[in-house]
């Protein structure tokens, strides 16, 4: 089997995960009620259905969803094993540099903020995600540092008084 | 005159001296963000909205909307001035207005798409508040079903007319749908999908998956491409009024434009984007072959830019009338409604008539303010595109990180965001939209319940859905749209109507 368009056949095996995922996630939530004894449970499929739909459970609209997002997936995934694409529509290469350096930022962002509040943790995040750029200029970054730390304070804790720690947690 | 007396009390709401403000800050934010490429409407609204908290709820929806609207001003100047659109409404604008940036005739171009986007801005307002209370009165007889079957109508015409995948986009909406999913069931009190994680019982944020999604996600697709070289026409800005042959030829184009994209931007779907597309073809097919379309018709821009405004406008009507947002800039407002304490829907009107004509009017005002922004203020904003990404990108960053804390002022829905960034740009690498991820997860609780209830009535009975005679009629016109969409012809076309303006 060769696949005919990446993009389509990776973005269907996605589709197909996540329905299956949610799906079992689902099994764990009430379909509806359960039988009770003056009403018997109904023995053909689409009886007990009917059933269950008069009084959907918790579970019941994210089953549903699981297996049409699954369905729709394996639609997808079929399509691009069948069907011929221009160039075979690759992914191409993740830009894992900027990827993981925003990330890391943002999580550092999240770690440093309580701890240390905004003066410091401005500037790291600054320096950080100015590293994920194709250019590092000291000086450029250092101003871009000053100018928004200072812009975020005005704005945020000055202008929309925000209640986000400003000076580290010792010194507050 | 009914009208008039609600346009009455919109414009004594829109001309308090805060709402003035508020419409003023929100429209010079959406021409900064429109100007500056690497950020748009979604992210900037998203960013914002932790802002509003302390504002009430008219002030903040005027300022989210002006910059929404601000934003087809600003994408034009770009699109013009270096061929880069600001905004992706402003793709077609960069086809002639560049070529007549070239032409030293920029200040023509920059003119007749902010004159032509100010005409559309007025009439969009008035088709608003004139067709908002008749929808508003059918959406009152409404039922669960009948709401069901609408929301299904909505997602499924989102998609239809956007580009893309068609499969793969009504994927995307059940994939938003599930993550709604993520919550505690109204109904029984169950925490679904939560992993015994407190904070995902409440479910995650909007403004999380917005922020990830469009926001990182963005920044981290900029970056792994190569970088652009731009070039600037700032010293051919001259001479900012159209010449009369200029008048002549654009004003028709303005209301064609104009017409276009007040009926677009009504449907589910429409909005900006596709208006200024739908404009820029029927201008071609005008103009017909060998003229000057293509290398710098005044034509090109004012069609455009007018649908874009315009369809930007009456998008909000399905939004303000019956809560259904037909793209993913509306569905942040019906999000923000929502963290006012507004439920959207239809009662919007008769319980909150104050923000319901203030919104409305302010556009109008809004408008007014972005002609003065742009026109004379152009030297300012050509000033900012020589800002260089390097220094846009942390900025955007810090700003996103502290919108998302400030939401709730946890951590947790940074290291939330993070995930969603990443997310994000695996949607970009695998070519999916996300757009319809944030309409399915917004619509998420409320399709649920609308399903349940309706289901609840008819004692389990799922062809309520198709015996009720409108909510059938809901669901054959959605079923339709996706028939035709997938016509063998339809599609072809629809493929190369999107590429060719792509190219």
């Amino acid at each position: 089997m060769k696949i005919k368009s990446e993009r389509d056949f990776w973005s269907g095996m996605m589709f197909v995960a996540v329905g299956v995922i949610f799906a079992i996630g689902a099994t764990n939530y009430s379909m509806g009620p359960a039988c009770p004894p003056n009403d018997p449970c109904a023995t053909s499929l689409w009886a007990r259905m009917a059933q269950l739909s008069a009084h959907p459970g918790a579970g019941y609209f994210p089953l549903g969803l699981s297996v049409l997002v699954a369905l729709l997936g394996a639609i997808v995934l079929f399509k691009s094993l069948t069907i011929e694409s221009e160039g075979g529509d690759p992914i191409g290469a993740f830009a894992w540099r900027p990827l993981l350096i925003i990330i890391a930022g943002i999580a550092v962002f999240g770690l440093m903020l309580e701890p240390l509040g905004l003066l410091i943790t401005i500037p790291v995040l600054i320096f950080m995600s100015s590293l994920a750029g194709d250019e590092f200029h000291w000086k450029g970054v250092l101003i871009n540092a000053i100018v928004l730390t200072a812009a975020s304070w005005a704005i945020f804790i000055w202008g929309l008084k925000l209640t986000i720690p400003v000076w580290p947690a010792f010194m507050r | 005159m009914d009208l008039l007396h609600n346009l009455g009390i919109g414009f004594g709401v829109a001309f308090t001296l805060t709402n003035l403000l508020y419409a003023f800050f929100g429209c010079m934010l959406g021409t900064l963000i429109g100007v500056l490429p690497g950020i748009g409407p979604v992210a900037t609204i998203a960013m914002l909205l932790p802002s509003t908290y302390a504002l009430d709820a008219t002030p903040a929806l005027i300022m989210l909307a002006g910059i929404y609207y601000g934003a087809q001003y600003g994408g034009s100047t770009t699109a013009i001035l270096i061929n880069v659109p600001g905004e992706s409404s402003s793709v077609v604008t960069a086809i002639d207005g560049y070529q007549m940036a070239r032409q030293g005739r920029a200040g023509a171009a920059l003119a007749s798409a902010g004159l032509g986007s100010f005409f559309a801005g007025c009439v969009g307002t008035i088709i608003i508040a004139a067709f908002a209370p008749p929808l508003t009165e059918i959406a009152f007889k409404f039922g669960p079903a009948e709401y069901f079957s609408l929301m299904v109508l909505g997602l499924i015409g989102a998609v239809v007319l956007a580009s893309g995948s068609l499969m793969k986009a009504i994927a995307m909406i059940i994939l938003g749908l599930l993550l709604a999913q993520i919550n505690t069931d109204v109904i029984s009190g169950t925490a679904r999908y939560s992993f015994d994680i407190p904070q995902l019982t409440d479910g995650i944020g909007f403004v999380v998956i917005a922020m990830g999604v469009f926001g990182f996600g963005e920044i981290i697709a900029n970056l792994g491409r190569p970088a652009e070289h731009r070039e600037v026409f700032t010293k051919s800005v001259k001479g900012l009024w159209p010449t009369r042959e200029d008048f002549r030829k654009a004003w028709p184009a303005v209301i064609r434009g104009t017409t276009l994209g007040s009926m677009l931007g009504v449907l589910p779907g429409g909005g900006a984007l596709l208006s200024s597309f739908a404009s820029y073809t029927l201008e071609k097919k005008l103009a017909g072959a060998g003229g000057n379309f293509g290398k710098g018709d005044i034509r090109g821009v004012a069609g455009p830019e007018s649908a874009n405004n315009a369809g930007a406008q009456t998008s909000f009507i399905p939004m303000l009338t019956l809560g259904i947002p037909p793209n993913a800039v509306m569905a942040l407002m019906v999000g923000a409604m929502t963290i006012k304490g507004i439920q959207p829907g239809p009662q919007v009107m008769t319980s909150n008539p104050q923000l319901f004509w203030g919104l409305i009017a302010s556009m109008w005002v809004g408008n007014l303010m972005l002609v003065i922004l742009n026109l004379p203020l152009i030297g300012l904003w050509i000033k900012l595109l020589t800002v260089p990404y390097r220094f846009l990108f942390p900025a955007i960053t810090l700003f996103c990180c502290i919108g998302v804390y400030s939401l709730n002022n946890s951590t947790f829905d940074v290291y939330l965001t993070a995930i969603f960034a990443f997310i994000g740009y695996l949607f970009y690498k695998l070519a999916v939209e996300p757009a319809p991820l944030l309409l399915g997860f917004i619509l998420g609780p409320m399709m649920e319940e609308n399903l349940r209830r309706a289901l609840l009535l008819s004692r389990g009975d799922w062809t309520t859905f198709v015996t009720r005679p409108l909510s059938s009629a809901l669901l054959i016109a959605a079923l339709l749209l996706i028939v035709i969409v997938s016509l063998p012809a339809i599609s072809k076309k629809r493929e190369v109507a999107f590429s060719e303006v792509a190219d």
